[in-house]
């Protein structure tokens, strides 16, 4: 595995290196939330919470731990505690509240109608990756979303490799089921 | 009709697609900022983060060292803590005029009984003081004396919530967080008359009355100030004020 610059910094001194660990980290760490939860609002509170509790735990960490960190993977995987905890803790509440709320912002290339329409497309996306089972959703997420190596999405589902590339298959192929027929 | 497409590769640019970066805002619910302010009787670390000031300290406390009350923070908090580039809004006003009911509070390190505890402690004003037993009665809890004390003591936001404010009933001023001397220093700055409330207190007067208006009070509410040594009635209990005659004061509310 690769030396983590960001890790290497970290050991040297937590607080000057954590800004840059939540500049770095933070958009993979709100996709995984945001794409998980469906919730747009939630995502920013657990995604601030992952890092809120990534830093108690760096400030008690001894060095040599530090240094060997593989940050995101490691971040992810509090994601992922987080989420769950939260599912639990809502029982089986739908997750669908809110998705709405968020619109990618035009890129200025598109015409408006087009715009609309990929959005609408995006939107119809996001909510059908949280109506999937809770690993296959995950392991979509973390692959295509995100754009996780399979051997990290391993170590953040806490799974081989091969469960986890065959989550990701599962995952994708009932999504196309959820496509309706005449937009195939 | 929008279409959603069925090939594994148009797909897999679809998912893409869904990542989002975080809001511009995201930093700001993480990293909690400080800043050195003067306050009524002596400097004051503050720190705040992007829902309101979540704790005050005095810099004396820390003997001045910076240093120690950001690491202090940090971990009391789990939460970063990096200088303010100025202080928040209307802050130094609220410290002067000793009001800080219009400022945000970031209580989110407390529990709901205590939050309740510290937003009734908000309401009294400079210049009075109320026992432990109000606030538990005015909160719906009359017998959480005790814990109301408690919360009180855990006050993370002190000066600016007035804990210093709530006193004993039987006169004596009562503890504080940073040491009972400051709470007297806090309570002399805002000219409360410490002789009389111990006086008061240990001869079992809790509130005063006046026989012309016929209300009674909390005897360092304004109102009760204003009564002439003629009109005015001492009262050891609510009930005995009530059985007299007289009515709660709408400002004070001793009963």
């Amino acid at each position: 595995m690769v030396t983590d610059d960001l890790a290497v910094r970290l050991r040297h001194d937590v607080e000057e290196a954590f800004p840059d660990v939540v500049a770095t980290h933070q958009h993979a760490v709100f996709t995984t939330a945001l794409r998980i939860s469906g919730c747009h609002e939630d995502a920013a509170d657990i995604a601030a919470e992952a890092f809120l509790r990534a830093y108690t735990a760096l400030r008690t960490y001894p060095p040599e731990r530090l240094g060997q960190l593989q940050l995101r993977p490691w971040l992810l995987t509090i994601v992922l505690n987080l989420l769950r905890n939260q599912a639990r803790a809502a029982g089986r509440r739908p997750a669908q509240v809110g998705l709405e709320a968020w619109a990618p912002v035009p890129d200025g290339r598109e015409s408006p109608e087009d715009h609309a329409q990929r959005h609408d497309a995006q939107s119809r996306l996001g909510a059908m990756l949280t109506e999937l089972p809770g690993a296959q959703r995950t392991a979509v997420v973390l692959r295509h979303v995100v754009g996780l190596p399979y051997a990290e999405m391993a170590v953040v589902m806490g799974c081989p490799e091969g469960t986890a590339k065959s989550h990701v298959a599962r995952g994708l192929q009932r999504l196309r089921t959820m496509i309706p027929e005449e937009a195939r | 009709m929008t279409t959603l497409p069925s090939d594994d590769a148009v797909l897999a640019g679809q998912l893409a697609a869904l990542a989002a970066p975080a809001p511009a805002s995201f930093a700001d619910s993480i990293f909690a900022r400080w800043v050195e302010v003067d306050g009524p009787v002596g400097s004051l670390y503050v720190a705040f983060t992007d829902r309101g000031i979540s704790y005050v300290c005095p810099t004396a406390w820390m003997d001045g060292d910076r240093d120690r009350f950001v690491d202090y923070y940090r971990g009391r908090f789990g939460r970063p803590l990096r200088p303010a580039p100025k202080a928040p809004a209307g802050l130094a006003g609220a410290l002067a005029a000793g009001r800080g009911a219009g400022l945000d509070y970031d209580l989110r390190s407390v529990g709901e009984f205590d939050r309740k505890v510290l937003a009734k402690t908000l309401e009294i004003p400079p210049g009075e003081v109320r026992p432990y037993a109000w606030i538990a009665r005015e909160i719906g809890h009359p017998a959480a004396v005790r814990a109301a004390g408690s919360a009180l003591g855990r006050n993370p936001v002190p000066v600016l919530i007035p804990c210093h404010r709530v006193v004993r009933s039987d006169g004596a001023t009562g503890n504080y967080g940073f040491g009972p001397a400051l709470k007297v220093d806090l309570l002399h700055f805002e000219q409360v008359n410490l002789d009389e409330v111990r006086a008061l207190g240990r001869r079992g007067v809790h509130y005063v009355a006046s026989d012309t208006t016929g209300v009674f009070c909390h005897p360092s509410c304004h109102h009760a100030r204003r009564i002439t040594p003629g009109h005015r009635v001492e009262l050891a209990t609510a009930k005995a004020a009530i059985d007299g005659g007289f009515r709660p004061c709408r400002h004070c509310r001793p009963a």
